[in-house]
């Protein structure tokens, strides 16, 4: 019990509290809001111009951009391929495929992301040019870069709502489906009646650890295009690194990772309820 | 139905069938596409490329991951079996604590803890060194499997233990040779989880480790990518080569890989 313990005061909660109190640190060690002030106005946090010249637009709002495509398309299609894929000969090993996109270490997804909308070897523009248009390597120019990588981490995440759906599929009773057979509901109306409303504590729990995922995304950003170009697809994560470890600007980095896990304790809120319920 | 199936499946193949044929055909038949079949020939030269690459190779890579991942995996196991039994038989005031502590650990993005780390390490001197991101990743490691195998031990009748125990068997005895091996599956699965997730690690080993032979497989891969060109042949092998070790875990443990998730996310 003890060394458990003992090393995660050293290695989790001393250096977490040792960020935030370094957050409120000036450069001559007195405390002050300066780190906040500079990062929060800074073009690299959130910039307005991008609105009228296109990306970048911070990386506050490209972590929200991410969740703004990433979390409904992983969860409907998660959804929907459970669904289909039950019923489906080879489902299993459908959904094994999947799957592998979550096995594989993230920094080689961001290889695999990188590869699939690259200007020549990519399979997004072997399939353009089926259809006579001319691709370009997508993750190399501003206004495409982030929206590559995001669609491309759909591709990566899918298979776990996925999984995590089909096993709250099994629970459901069989005999809800037939009942609602033999009063002639269509299998629309089912899916919709039936299989979403008694999916709901799966949806929430897959909701949560998505957004987790969406805020602290870094790996693959990292070794795709490195946030760029001209910090078009940096986000959060990946700006702390470059302050910290770069810029050596601790100060400036504690205040992008105080800004992160607050976003990540405000999105997990919904799981630390549920300790009241504690078995 | 089943038309509509495979298409979607044939998306997400795809990626991967092109990284293999990147891989392993030579330069001059990926000009028009991998996807092009009019002359095909099989090469391993890529993969002896990464594996001997001249400033970072993969072998030394292969083989610090294994250095780094296995430790870090059995020693959290060990640790939060103990404490997780603990916590699954005696009454104590800390379970909202311990679930609060979890869920914490679980949210906390690793960038909250990555200065103050870097900085202890340095002053103990373990920075660049294995030992401290093997206590790293122990300490992440602790409370998820901490409360996964809590959660299996819950489902262990007290009744056998009681039995045991009225037959004059101390509590590690009964520890040991009635409880641990009904734990098999459960710790199989924390066990590839745990692993997979250190050998996937990319951030804690580059905030700590640096030496150009100590680099982890993970550090290896973005300096294969060249930054105005990118040589995707040997990129491509590197990557599979990579992500072959985890993949061997799923597909061998497939069973218990995927309780774990499940058991990991759902709590």
């Amino acid at each position: 019990m003890a060394p458990a313990l003992a090393l995660i005061v050293i290695f989790v909660i001393y250096p977490s509290l040792r960020t935030i109190f370094m957050s409120f640190l000036d450069e001559n060690g007195r405390l002050s809001l300066k780190n906040y002030v500079e990062v929060l106005k800074s073009r690299d946090t959130f910039d307005p111009e991008g609105f009228s010249r296109g990306f970048p637009l911070g990386t506050l709002l490209h972590n929200l951009i991410w969740i703004a495509i990433h979390l409904p398309l992983t969860i409907s299609l998660g959804l929907i391929l459970a669904v289909i894929l039950r019923k489906v000969k080879g489902g299993n090993i459908l959904k094994s495929i999947i799957f592998l996109g979550m096995v594989m270490p993230m920094i080689v997804g961001g290889v695999m992301v990188r590869f699939m909308f690259d200007g020549s070897v990519g399979v997004v523009n072997g399939v353009l040019r089926i259809f006579g248009i001319e691709g370009r390597t997508w993750t190399a120019y501003p206004d495409t870069a982030l929206l590559s990588l995001i669609f491309g981490s759909v591709w990566l995440w899918t298979g776990f709502s996925m999984v995590l759906y089909s096993a709250g599929l099994e629970t459901i009773p069989r005999d809800f489906y037939e009942a609602a057979a033999i009063d002639g509901a269509t299998p629309l109306k089912i899916f919709f009646k039936i299989t979403i409303p008694l999916l709901k504590p799966v949806t929430v729990v897959v909701t949560i650890m998505t957004l987790l995922w969406e805020l602290k995304i870094f790996d693959i950003v990292y070794v795709a295009t490195m946030g760029g170009p001209g910090g078009a697809s940096n986000v959060l994560a990946l700006q702390m690194y470059t302050y910290a470890f770069r810029e050596l600007n601790y100060g400036k980095a504690s205040v992008v990772a105080v800004i992160l896990t607050a976003s990540t304790l405000l999105a997990s809120i919904p799981l630390t309820k549920s300790a009241g319920e504690l078995r | 139905m089943n038309l509509i199936a495979w298409l979607i499946g044939l998306v997400w193949l795809v990626p991967f069938i092109g990284v293999l044929m990147t891989a392993i055909r030579p330069l001059d038949e990926l000009l028009h596409g991998w996807w092009n079949f009019e002359s095909v020939h099989f090469t391993l030269r890529n993969f002896s490329a990464s594996w001997n690459h001249s400033t970072a190779p993969l072998s030394k890579g292969i083989v610090n991951s294994l250095k780094v991942a296995i430790p870090s995996t059995v020693f959290p196991i060990i640790l939060a079996t103990m404490a997780g039994y603990y916590f699954s038989r005696y009454r104590f005031p800390f379970k909202k604590i311990l679930f609060t502590t979890i869920i914490l650990t679980l949210a906390l993005p690793q960038q909250m803890i990555a200065v103050p780390v870097f900085q202890m390490l340095s002053s103990m001197g373990l920075v660049d060194s294995y030992i401290g991101l093997i206590l790293l990743h122990t300490a992440w490691g602790i409370p998820w499997i901490t409360f996964f195998m809590r959660n299996f031990f819950i489902t262990i009748p007290v009744s056998i233990e009681e039995a045991a125990r009225i037959d004059g068997a101390s509590d590690f005895k009964i520890f040991l040779k009635i409880i641990l091996p009904l734990s098999l599956p459960a710790l199989g699965s924390a066990a590839a989880l745990q692993f997979n997730w250190v050998w996937s690690d990319f951030f804690l080993a580059l905030i700590t480790i640096y030496s150009p032979d100590k680099l982890l497989a993970t550090q290896r891969i973005p300096l294969m990518r060249g930054v105005y060109h990118v040589d995707w042949g040997l990129l491509s092998a590197a990557a599979i080569t990579v992500m072959i070790v985890p993949i061997l875990v799923y597909v061998f443990l497939q069973k218990y890989y995927v309780k774990g998730m499940i058991g990991w996310a759902m709590k």
